[in-house]
């Protein structure tokens, strides 16, 4: 089977957004709107972070570009296309890590293996991507990406058995193995401690340095937006009508954090923040 | 659990029913010696054969209750709709002792097999089915949000998450049912048929007053339980190793 066969149907034009939100609501129930009109756009190989209170909708966000929230009004594209499910070449981190707790490591990050080779002979239904993982994935890519997460000595350990920094690895391990073209990350490092959440942070920059894979960061923590954002969404109260960026080059690079510029990039943060 | 201490476990036993023989000292309670000769004796001359009769009504109840009772217990758990609509009907059902059913089943069933099965059956499947609709419901979304991101669609949800989830919660519904399972059984060999153990106890041994013969067919009863109770243990411990785990 040659990988152009699991291409896309119809790819919109090079230089056109990966994600793009078009005058887009949503709302949940009869609660008011999250997102009344707001539009918004990220580029193929940005790093972006969305940060905001809690309760402003960053994660709501993350959902509907992921496909697990249909958009009230307005629409949602990914590589051009309206996402009314889950696409494979789309990886979600989430803070929970959504490992299965009766996989070892290594059968989690290869849960996306067999998954492609489960649906093998499933033929796309109309146009858009096949919405199923490739079915060509190696197990030496399995071990490939454990190696480089640093999990290869775990692989046979339950979740259960593990610490948190060592699940978010196999989460991001399971992720990368998918060959996404965008990543996700809801809140992936809140849970651990500051330590583990800094080596982990820096292990995000290089991997996108490796990958250059557009990234999606959600996330409260105003150093860690900082510290990977090239591009910052500040979301406020809901609704949010309209999309508030702050740029911030410098971000990209390991030894960001150590410079005066990361400082000023939080305190600008905070303080923007604090406004809201 | 170990086999030193099951074999310790099974030698007390045995050493609290011959204390309790001697004490009583009737010959309704015979000592585990001469129970031992009996069911020896006892095992080419019809017992062996009402072993296996038993063993096979109980498997065929098990085997049908799980191949049931599992994908409806994953299809509530699944399914608020369809849960909304079965759920009052489980819930009323669930409690009443299907054992009351029997005299209808017989009219329906007859007195063969079939009858016998499928009052095992009735008892297993809404215990299962109970078990797994809640584990199946139980799930956390992120793990659902998760699966589904790597591509999955229902099937592969189903094969991915759900069943693994829920096998092992059906094994121990199992396991913790083989005891009622077995009990039933035994009621419903004791009339109307003339095979299986539940005959052999009452009305081959019990009937004619031969009490070793009797306790021979107590302990290959004993024996049947502890059977299924370590195959579904063992079948567990294969198929779910992340639960026995240490942190």
């Amino acid at each position: 089977m040659s990988s152009a066969a699991w291409g896309t149907a119809a790819r919109p034009q090079p230089g056109g957004p990966v994600v793009e939100a078009r005058a887009l609501t949503f709302a949940y129930g009869e609660q008011p709107p999250v997102f009344d009109g707001f539009s918004w756009a990220v580029h193929a190989g940005e790093s972006w972070c969305v940060i905001g209170p809690s309760g402003c909708g960053k994660s709501t966000l993350l959902y509907l570009v992921a496909g697990l929230r249909q958009p009230r009004a307005g629409a949602i594209l990914v590589d051009g296309q309206p996402v009314p499910r889950p696409r494979a070449t789309t990886g979600l981190v989430l803070q929970d890590y959504g490992l299965l707790p009766w996989s070892t490591v290594w059968e989690n990050v290869a849960l996306v293996m067999r998954m492609g080779r489960f649906y093998r002979n499933k033929r796309e239904r109309g146009a858009g991507p096949r919405p199923y993982p490739r079915p060509d994935i190696a197990a030496e890519q399995v071990d490939r990406w454990l190696a480089r997460l640093g999990i290869a000595e775990v692989r046979d350990k339950y979740p259960a058995q593990i610490s948190g920094g060592q699940r978010q690895r196999t989460a991001i391990a399971r992720s990368l193995l998918q060959q996404p073209d965008l990543l996700l990350m809801d809140e992936p490092f809140s849970s651990l401690d500051a330590l583990t959440r800094e080596d982990l942070q820096r292990l995000t920059v290089e991997l996108r340095q490796e990958t250059g894979v557009t990234t999606i960061v959600v996330t409260h923590i105003i150093e860690e937006a900082a510290y990977l954002g090239q591009r910052i969404l500040v979301l406020g109260r809901p609704p949010n009508t309209h999309a508030r960026i702050v740029e911030n080059p410098g971000a990209g690079d390991v030894a960001y954090r150590g410079q005066p510029a990361f400082w000023q990039k939080c305190a600008e943060l905070r303080e923007l923040l604090a406004g809201l | 659990m170990r086999r030193r201490d099951l074999a310790a476990a099974t030698l007390v036993l045995i050493l609290l029913w011959q204390l309790a023989s001697w004490l009583v000292r009737s010959e309704v309670l015979p000592g585990p010696w001469a129970v031992g000769q009996a069911l020896v004796a006892a095992l080419p001359r019809g017992l062996a054969r009402h072993f296996v009769v038993s063993l096979w009504r109980v498997v065929a109840g098990i085997l049908i209750s799980m191949l049931l009772a599992t994908p409806a217990g994953l299809v509530l758990g699944q399914s608020r709709a369809l849960d909304r609509i079965f759920a009052p009907m489980v819930y009323i059902v669930y409690p009443i002792p299907k054992i009351v059913f029997l005299p209808v089943i017989l009219l329906l069933l007859g007195i063969g097999d079939t009858s016998k099965i499928f009052i095992i059956f009735l008892i297993l499947f809404f215990q299962i089915l109970v078990v797994v609709r809640d584990q199946a419901s139980a799930l956390r979304p992120e793990l659902l949000y998760s699966v589904r991101s790597l591509g999955a669609g229902r099937r592969g949800l189903f094969r991915f998450v759900y069943l693994p989830a829920t096998v092992p919660a059906a094994l121990t519904a199992l396991r913790v049912s083989i005891g009622t399972a077995i009990a039933v059984l035994f009621f419903t060999e004791t009339f109307a048929t003339t095979s299986g153990l539940g005959y052999y106890i009452i009305v081959d041994s019990w009937g004619r007053l031969a009490y070793a013969d009797m306790y021979a067919g107590v302990v290959a009863m004993s024996l049947l339980g502890l059977l299924l109770y370590f195959v579904v243990d063992r079948l567990e411990r294969r198929l779910a190793p992340w639960m026995f785990v240490r942190e």
